[in-house]
C-alpha cells in the first residue's frame, strides 16, 4: 500500500483521539486518548520515515512513545493523588481554575 | 499479501481507537487501547520500521499498558453516565452532552482537514511505496541503524529524554508518597468538595463575584478556618 | 568697572543678602541677620551710586547701555535674553530704590527686634528689593514680567508676614490676585506689542517703534494693537499701583508690619505702575487714547482716594489712602507727558511717605500695638522727635514750601495746565486733592499728638513704655496667637531706639532739602540726568509759561495753608472730645457713610467678580466635576474595562474539556489556514 494510507489511517485515529478527550469525563479515559493521538501521531512519523528512507522518523517516534511513558506516569500518579483525597474523578467538577 | 495484512491492521486499530472513545467502562477502554497498540505494530512492521514496532510492543503495549490497567483498577472511574449529577454542586450536565456533539463535530471537522492535507493537496512522494528497501545487518529499521543513529546524529535528544524519563521517576514518587501515614482504619474525612465553599476562602471564582454562595456553612476543619479569617479583607475586594 | 558690571552688582548683592539669610536660618547669631540684610542693601546702594557716577562719564547721547548674560532661548522670532537696561531712569529709580530700602532695612531692626520671625523678615525684605530691582533694571520685557511677578509673590509674603492673623494672609490672598491680574494685563499687553515689533528688548522695540521708515504700528497714531497694548499694560500698572478700581488691596496690606508698609507700599513696589508707563513713553505717546486713560484715572484716584482718607480712623490706612493719592498724581503726570516731575514727586514721596509710615511705626509702637486714631492722642509731649517726623512729612506731603513735596507736587500739575484742552479738569482734581491731603494729614498729625494725653501717653511721659497684656489684632480685636513671635511685649519706639532715629532722621532730610534740586526756572538737576532717557519724548522740555508757574506755585501754597488751617480749626480748636468733627459728620451723613466704607468699592467688586466666580466653582465643582468627569468618563471607563473583562472571563470556565476543544479547533483553523496557502 503506498504511504498515503498509512496516513490516511493516522489521520483517522488523531481524530478520534481528539474527539475522545473533548467527550470523556473520566480523566483516565481522558488520558486514553490522549494516548491514542500520540500513537496517530506515531504512525505518521514512521510512515514519512519509510518516505524518506532515514531513520529520523523512527528516533522520533521512539522519542515521543518515551515522552507518552513519562506523562502517563505523572498523570496517572495525579489522578491517583486527586482520588485518595476522595475528590471526584470527573473533569467537570474539577473546575477550580474556573473564574 | 501486505495488503490484506495492512487491511487487517488497520481496522483492527480503528475499531479500537472507536472502542477507547465510546466504551463506557474505563477498564475496556484500557483494552481496546491494547489492541489498538498491537494493530499499530504490525502496521509499523509493515512499514519496515522493526525495532519500534518492537519497542511499541514492549514498553508501550507492555509497561505503560499495564501500568494504566494498575491504576484503573485501583481508582476505578465511575461509569459515566452523563446524564446524572453525582453531587448538589457541580456542572450541569447538558454541557456534557453538548460538548458530546460539539466534540464530535469539531473532530470531524479536524478529520476532514487533514485527510485533505495529507492526501489531497499533492505530496507526492504519497503516492508511492516509499524508498526502495535493502535487507541488510545494519539498513533501514534494524536496532543497530536505530542505535548508530541514537549515538551519533541524535545523541542529545537521546541524552534529554533520558533525562526526562529521571524527572518523571521523581515526580511519580512524589505524587504518590503519602504524608504522615495513614492506618488502616481511617477516620472519616470530610469531603471538602461536598460542602459549598465557605466566604472569604479566597477562590478565583469568589473574588471575581460569580461564586455560588448558598447556605456557606463554616468547616469544622481548622485549616480553612484560618485561612477565612486571614482572608476576611482579600476577599471582600471583589 | 563697567556701567553694567554696576548694574549686576546692585542685582547681586540683595539676592546674595536673601539666599545668606534663608540658608542661614538657623545658624545665624542673634540679629545678624537684620545687619546681613541691610548691609546687602547699602552695598547696592553703593552699587548703584558707583554706576550713577560711571553713567555720567559717558557722553550724553551714550547713556543706555544694555548687558546681557546669557540667552535664554532662542526659538523663531522670540529674543530672550537675561538683559539689564543701565540708562539714567533705572539708575534713578535703584538709588532711590536702594537708598529707601537702606533706611528701611536699618528701621526694622530696631522695630522687629522682639519678633521670633525676624529672619525670616530679612529674608523676605531682601527679596523683595531683589525684585524691585529686577524689575527696574530689566533690559527686555521678558525680565520686567519675571521681576513684576517676584514683586508680587514679596508683597504677599510680607503682608502675610504675621501668618496667624486670619486678616493677614486674608489681605497678602486679596493683594496677590489683584497683582495677578495685573501680571495677566501687563504679559496681554507685552504680546500685542510683540506682535509688531517681533523683539523684547526694550530699545530695539522702541527702535521699531519710532522709526521713521518702517515704524512697527504704522504712520498714524492710535493704531488699534498699539492702543490694546498700551491699555493692558495700564492695567498691569494700575493694579500694581494701586489705582482705581484695582486699589483695593492696598489699605487690606497694611496687615504687614510697618516698615513693610512704608517700603512696598509707600516707596517701592507702588511706584513700578509709574516707572512702567515712564519707560514704554515711547509706545504711549503713539497711543494717546492710552495716556488719556492713564491720566484719567489717576485723577479720579487722587481725588476718591482723598476723600477717602478723610473718614478712615486706622491711622496707617490714612497714609495708605494718601499714597494711593499721591501715586495718582504720579499716574497722571507721567501719562501727560511729565515725566521728569512725575519721577521726581517718585523721589521726593517716597522720602516723606517712607518717613511718615516710619513714624506712624513708632506712634503704634508707643500705643502697644493698637492702631486706631480714636484710641490716640496727646503724644506731643511724650514723642518728640516722632512728632517732629510727622510734622515734616506732613508738611511735604501737603506740599508747603520749602519742603520737597511743594516743587514736585505743582511741576507736575504745571505741565497738566499747560497741556491745555480738556486737562484743565485734571489741573482743577490736582489742587482739590492737594486741598484733601493737607486736611486729611494734619487731620491724622493733630488728632494723635494734640489734645489730652491718653494714658499709654501718660505712661511714656513718665518713662514707660505701654505694652499690652494680652496682644490683640488690632484691625479685629481678636486675641493674637504669638506662636510666629509678633513684636512682641516690648514695641520700638523712635525715641528709644537708635537706628530708628537715624533711618528717619536721613528721611526727614531728603523730605526737607530733595526739592532744591529741582526749583522752577533755577534747576534742573531731575530734568537734565534724565533726559537721555526721554530723548524721543514729546514735549519733555519744560516750557514753563512764567504766569501760569507763578499762579501754580503760590496756588498750591495758598491750599496747603488753607487745609492745615482747616484741620487745625476742627481739630485743636474745636478738638475737645472731637465736637467739632462730629458736628460736621452728623451733617454730612450720606458723604461721611460712603466716604468711610471706601465708595464701596469692596461691595462692589465682591458682587460683580468674586460672588459670580463663586457660583461658577461651585457649579464647577458640584455639577460638571461630579456628574461628568466622575461619573461619565472615570466610572463609564472603568465600567467599560469591568464588561470587557466580564465577558473574557466568561471563558475561563474551569472545564478542561472546553479548553481542550478550544484547543482543537485551534489547531483546525491554523491547518486549514495553511490548507488555504497552498
Amino acid at each position: 500500500m503506498s504511504i498515503s494510507w498509512y496516513l490516511a489511517v493516522s489521520a483517522i485515529v488523531f481524530s478520534l483521539g481528539a474527539v475522545g478527550v473533548m467527550t470523556r469525563r473520566n480523566p483516565l479515559v481522558v488520558l486514553l486518548c490522549l494516548e491514542l493521538m500520540l500513537n496517530g501521531g506515531n504512525l505518521a512519523l514512521i510512515a514519512f520515515s519509510r518516505m524518506w528512507g532515514n531513520g529520523d522518523g523512527q528516533i522520533l517516534a521512539i522519542v515521543v512513545m518515551t515522552v507518552a511513558a513519562c506523562e502517563v506516569c505523572i498523570g496517572l500518579g495525579m489522578i491517583v493523588a486527586i482520588y485518595r483525597r476522595h475528590l471526584p474523578i470527573d473533569v467537570d467538577e474539577l473546575r477550580e481554575l474556573q473564574g | 499479501m501486505s495488503a490484506v495484512l495492512f487491511f487487517l491492521a488497520a481496522i483492527g486499530a480503528i475499531t479500537g481507537a472507536v472502542g477507547v472513545v465510546v466504551l463506557r467502562n474505563p477498564f475496556y477502554s484500557v483494552l481496546a487501547l491494547v489492541a489498538h497498540l498491537i494493530s499499530l505494530a504490525v502496521l509499523f512492521l509493515l512499514l519496515r520500521a522493526e525495532f519500534v514496532a518492537a519497542v511499541q510492543v514492549v514498553v508501550y503495549a507492555g509497561a505503560v499498558m499495564v501500568l494504566y490497567v494498575f491504576v484503573v483498577a485501583y481508582v476505578g472511574g465511575e461509569s459515566d453516565s452523563i446524564g446524572e449529577r453525582l453531587r448538589g454542586v457541580g456542572a450541569p450536565g447538558s454541557t456534557g452532552s453538548g460538548l458530546r456533539l460539539g466534540g464530535a463535530i469539531v473532530g470531524g471537522a479536524l478529520l476532514v482537514e487533514l485527510l485533505i492535507a495529507l492526501l489531497g493537496t499533492g505530496i507526492e512522494a504519497t503516492s508511492g511505496y516509499g524508498a526502495p528497501y535493502v535487507s541488510g545487518p545494519q539498513t533501514y529499521g534494524t536496532p543497530a541503524y536505530i542505535g548508530k543513529l541514537l549515538l551519533t546524529r541524535f545523541l542529545v535528544t537521546f541524552e534529554l529524554a533520558s533525562f526526562l524519563l529521571l524527572i518523571a521517576a521523581v515526580g511519580g514518587v512524589v505524587l504518590a508518597r503519602r504524608r504522615g501515614g495513614i492506618g488502616e482504619d481511617e477516620p472519616e474525612v470530610f469531603v471538602p468538595i461536598d460542602l459549598p465553599r465557605p466566604r472569604d476562602s479566597g477562590t478565583i471564582a469568589e473574588g471575581v463575584g460569580s461564586a455560588p454562595t448558598a447556605g456557606a456553612r463554616l468547616t469544622s476543619g481548622d485549616r480553612i478556618d484560618e485561612e477565612s479569617a486571614v482572608r476576611t479583607h482579600a476577599g471582600s475586594l471583589s | 568697572m563697567t556701567t553694567t558690571t554696576y548694574g549686576w552688582l546692585v542685582l547681586a548683592f540683595p539676592l546674595l543678602g536673601t539666599l545668606v539669610t534663608a540658608f542661614g536660618f538657623r545658624v545665624l547669631p542673634g540679629r545678624t541677620a537684620g545687619w546681613i540684610g541691610t548691609g546687602a542693601i547699602f552695598l547696592a546702594f553703593l552699587a548703584a551710586l558707583g554706576a550713577l557716577i560711571s553713567l555720567q562719564g559717558h557722553a550724553s547721547g551714550d547713556r543706555q547701555l544694555v548687558s546681557s548674560l546669557w540667552n535664554y532661548a532662542s526659538t523663531t522670532g522670540i529674543d530672550a535674553q537675561m538683559s539689564i537696561l543701565v540708562d539714567p531712569l533705572s539708575v534713578f529709580m535703584i538709588l532711590v530704590v536702594s537708598g529707601v530700602s537702606t533706611l528701611i532695612h536699618l528701621y526694622s531692626i530696631s522695630y522687629m527686634d522682639k519678633d521670633r520671625g525676624f529672619v525670616r523678615y530679612f529674608s523676605y525684605l531682601n527679596f523683595f528689593v531683589f525684585s524691585m530691582l529686577l524689575l527696574v533694571l530689566a533690559g527686555n520685557f521678558l525680565l520686567l514680567i519675571v521681576g513684576w511677578a517676584f514683586v508680587g509673590a514679596a508683597s504677599y509674603l510680607l503682608i502675610s508676614f504675621w501668618y496667624r492673623r486670619t486678616t493677614a494672609t486674608k489681605a497678602g490672598i486679596k493683594a496677590f490676585v489683584i497683582n495677578v491680574l495685573g501680571d495677566a494685563g501687563l504679559v496681554l499687553g507685552t504680546y500685542f506689542i510683540f506682535k509688531h515689533t517681533g523683539t523684547l528688548d526694550f530699545l530695539k522695540s522702541f527702535h521699531a517703534v519710532e522709526s521713521t521708515t518702517h515704524p512697527a504700528f504704522g504712520h498714524g497714531t492710535n493704531n488699534g494693537d498699539l492702543v490694546a497694548g498700551c491699555l493692558l499694560l495700564l492695567v498691569g500698572a494700575f493694579a500694581k499701583s494701586a489705582q482705581i478700581p484695582l486699589h483695593t488691596w492696598l489699605p487690606d496690606a497694611m496687615e504687614g508690619p510697618t516698615p513693610v508698609s512704608s517700603l512696598i507700599h509707600a516707596a517701592t513696589m507702588v511706584t513700578a505702575g509709574v516707572y512702567l508707563i515712564a519707560r514704554m513713553h515711547p509706545l504711549f505717546e503713539r497711543a494717546p487714547a492710552a495716556q488719556d486713560v492713564g491720566a484719567i484715572v489717576g485723577a479720579a484716584t487722587l481725588l476718591i482716594a482723598g476723600t477717602i482718607g478723610l473718614a478712615q480712623t486706622d491711622i496707617k490706612r490714612v497714609i495708605a489712602y494718601s499714597t494711593m493719592s499721591q501715586i495718582g498724581y504720579m499716574i497722571m503726570g507721567v501719562s501727560v507727558g511729565a515725566y521728569a516731575a512725575g519721577l521726581f514727586h517718585l523721589m521726593t514721596h517716597a522720602f516723606f511717605k517712607a518717613l511718615l509710615f516710619m513714624a506712624a511705626g513708632s506712634i503704634i509702637g508707643a500705643m502697644g500695638g493698637e492702631q486706631s486714631l480714636n484710641k490716640m492722642g496727646g503724644f506731643r509731649k511724650a514723642m518728640p522727635f516722632t512728632y517732629a517726623c510727622f510734622i515734616i512729612g506732613g508738611l511735604a506731603l501737603s506740599g508747603i514750601p520749602p519742603f520737597s513735596g511743594f516743587f514736585s507736587k505743582d511741576e507736575i500739575l504745571l505741565v497738566t495746565g499747560e497741556r491745555g484742552g480738556w486737562h484743565w479738569i485734571l489741573y482743577v482734581a490736582g489742587y482739590i486733592g492737594a486741598f484733601f491731603t493737607a486736611v486729611y494729614t494734619f487731620r491724622m498729625i493733630f488728632r494723635a499728638f494734640h489734645g489730652e494725653p491718653v494714658a499709654e501717653a501718660r505712661e511714656l511721659e513718665a518713662g514707660h513704655l505701654h505694652h499690652a497684656d494680652v496682644p490683640r489684632n488690632p484691625a479685629n480685636g481678636e486675641d493674637e496667637d504669638t506662636d510666629v513671635g509678633f513684636p512682641g511685649p516690648e514695641h520700638a519706639i523712635a525715641e528709644r531706639a537708635l537706628p530708628m532715629r537715624i533711618a528717619m532722621g536721613l528721611l526727614a532730610l531728603g523730605a526737607v532739602g530733595a526739592g532744591l534740586i529741582q526749583i522752577p526756572k533755577v534747576d534742573f538737576v531731575v530734568d537734565d540726568f534724565l533726559r537721555p532717557s526721554f530723548a524721543t519724548a514729546k514735549g519733555y522740555e519744560p516750557h514753563t509759561k512764567t504766569g501760569l508757574l507763578v499762579i501754580g506755585l503760590t496756588l498750591g501754597t495758598l491750599i496747603g495753608l488753607a487745609g492745615i488751617g482747616l484741620a487745625y480749626r476742627i481739630w485743636i480748636v474745636g478738638g475737645k472730645e472731637l465736637k467739632a468733627s462730629t458736628a460736621i459728620r452728623e451733617r454730612t451723613r450720606p458723604l461721611y457713610e460712603l466716604f468711610l466704607n471706601k465708595w464701596y468699592f469692596d461691595e462692589l467688586i465682591d458682587a460683580l467678580v468674586v460672588k459670580p466666580m463663586a457660583v461658577a466653582g461651585a457649579f464647577a465643582r458640584d455639577t460638571f466635576e461630579r456628574m461628568f468627569v466622575d461619573d461619565t468618563l472615570v466610572g463609564g471607563t472603568t465600567g467599560i474595562v469591568r464588561a470587557g473583562s466580564a465577558a473574557v472571563r466568561a471563558a475561563q470556565s474551569g472545564f478542561v474539556r472546553y479548553y481542550a476543544a478550544l484547543l482543537v479547533l485551534g489547531v483546525t483553523g491554523v491547518g486549514f489556514y495553511f490548507l488555504l496557502q497552498t
